[in-house]
């Protein structure tokens, strides 16, 4: 019964690859983000704030729904980077990816926004008075000391993404080889009046990439409070 | 005076130290104005003074509201015209009383960080003068982690010096050590008087402690400047 088919393996393929891209992507976005909130005082930074979390309490469906308008085929957005850079998220594997960066990125900010807050100021000021420009406190201070924080935020923006279902599905939809990832896959299978064993069979594989992930950001949280202790 | 090698910039020693500054911070008023040109200033105050904001504002980790400050005539600090140069660029080292070693850097990167920072040539000759004067030597594969408090202020003086500072402040480096430690650091700190040639500004609330290593005082007050000069002015509580 154990037999992955291999429709059941290109949804597989596809979420990984959707959800890895989602994650490389964003995380440089995470990072740059999650520093302003960590060490910035600016002008409507509790909106900026709340809107990082607003996919954490939308409903998905209006994140998706919201994508589709904007960067649909005929989206604001979404027709200007059509028409001027031929990039196209409708109904596309990238839009897939785009739609689990945004469902992911809340979860991705915030360990790493944690772990900046958890960096000793004073050791940045000590940097600065041995000659680093700000950029240089963050290279060699502040990002190795939050390291640890980073990978965890990945590794949960990961198993977010790749457990994506609602704004996947209404912002691309649902076709094999294209769009459909795991999760929509076994929405389809349980629909089908023979598709419970394949169903199933989806079900234990993003169980143990969800295990898997939990555990691995377990792991770089302890890594974390070494660390910072000075190990 | 017996003088070993000169460490760093020996033309430098008697730098001028200008300081004419007022910053308010919440309810603490702080107006000091001083100039000096010791080889070591040592700062004088009960805490709660103003002897750590004073030398942040001369690092440039704090603005100040008004006024000045001037390194051998360059400007680093000037409210009327608008000039704040940012600590990065100062040339002034900081020994902290909390040492501040970059934990995730063992000792050598630790001793290195302000070469690579400032972009300068290795200098595997000054490198070793430092460690020799500082005997730290035999700790360059250690984290801060595993150091004592003692090395750990050692390491912290070492990095601040291979960093080539024009002036180096001291905020109480011994302020963390028991009394057995202080004694074993204060020799170094005279050496560096000494021999480094860099001239420093020592930050420190016990008379004892400045008598033995400063070249004139800087009295400061509940943020006020009460007396300025030689080291006699510390009113010697007992014989010495």
């Amino acid at each position: 019964m154990f037999e992955i088919s291999p429709t059941e393996w290109t949804a597989i393929l596809l979420s990984l690859r959707v959800a890895v891209i989602a994650t490389l992507v964003a995380t440089p976005f995470g990072i740059g983000l999650a520093w302003l909130l960590a060490r910035r005082q600016f002008w409507g930074k509790s909106v900026l704030d709340a809107a990082v979390h607003l996919p954490l309490v939308l409903p998905p469906v209006v994140t998706g729904y919201l994508l589709l308008l904007t960067f649909g085929k005929r989206g604001l957005v979404g027709q200007w980077l059509a028409d001027h850079l031929g990039i196209v998220f409708a109904f596309r594997w990238t839009g897939a990816a785009l739609a689990c960066g945004v469902m992911a990125f809340p979860l991705l900010v915030r360990p790493i926004r944690l772990s900046i807050e958890a960096v000793d100021r004073r050791l940045e000021q000590a940097a600065e008075t041995l000659g680093a420009a700000p950029w240089q406190v963050f290279a060699t201070v502040t990002l190795p000391l939050a390291l640890p924080g980073i990978l965890a935020g990945m590794v949960l923006g990961f198993a977010k993404a790749i457990g994506e279902f609602g704004a996947t599905i209404t912002f691309v939809s649902n076709i094999p080889g294209e769009t459909q990832t795991i999760s929509s896959a076994i929405y389809s299978l349980i629909q089908t009046p023979d598709g419970d064993a394949a169903a199933l069979r989806l079900v234990i594989v993003s169980m143990v990439i969800a295990m898997g992930a939990l555990m691995a950001s377990e792991w770089f949280a302890r890594r974390a409070l070494l660390r910072l202790h000075g190990n | 005076m017996v003088r070993a090698t000169r460490l760093v910039a020996p033309a430098r020693e008697l730098i001028v130290l200008r300081v004419d500054i007022a910053k308010q911070l919440g309810e603490f008023s702080l107006s000091a104005s001083f100039e000096s040109e010791g080889r070591v200033t040592g700062l004088f105050g009960a805490s709660g003074a103003g002897k750590t904001s004073l030398i942040n504002v001369i690092a440039g980790l704090l603005t100040p509201d008004r006024g000045s400050i001037a390194v051998d005539g360059e400007t680093l600090d000037d409210t009327a015209a608008g000039v704040h140069v940012p600590p990065h660029r100062r040339r002034i080292g900081y020994v902290f009383q909390d040492a501040r070693l970059f934990p995730h850097l063992d000792v050598r990167q630790n001793l290195d960080y302000g070469r690579r920072m400032n972009r300068i040539a290795d200098d595997p000759a000054q490198r070793r003068r430092v460690t020799d004067l500082l005997d730290i030597g035999h700790l360059m594969d250690r984290r801060p982690g595993k150091l004592s408090g003692g090395e750990h202020q050692r390491v912290a003086l070492g990095r601040a010096l291979l960093s080539k500072p024009r002036l180096l402040l001291l905020d109480e480096p011994l302020g963390s050590l028991d009394e057995g430690r202080k004694i074993e650091i204060l020799p170094y700190l005279v050496r560096l008087r000494d021999e480094a040639g860099v001239p420093m500004v020592y930050v420190s609330h016990d008379a004892a402690e400045l008598r033995q290593v400063a070249t004139q005082i800087v009295m400061l007050q509940r943020g006020r400047v009460t007396s300025f000069g030689a080291v006699k002015v510390l009113a010697a509580p007992g014989p010495l």
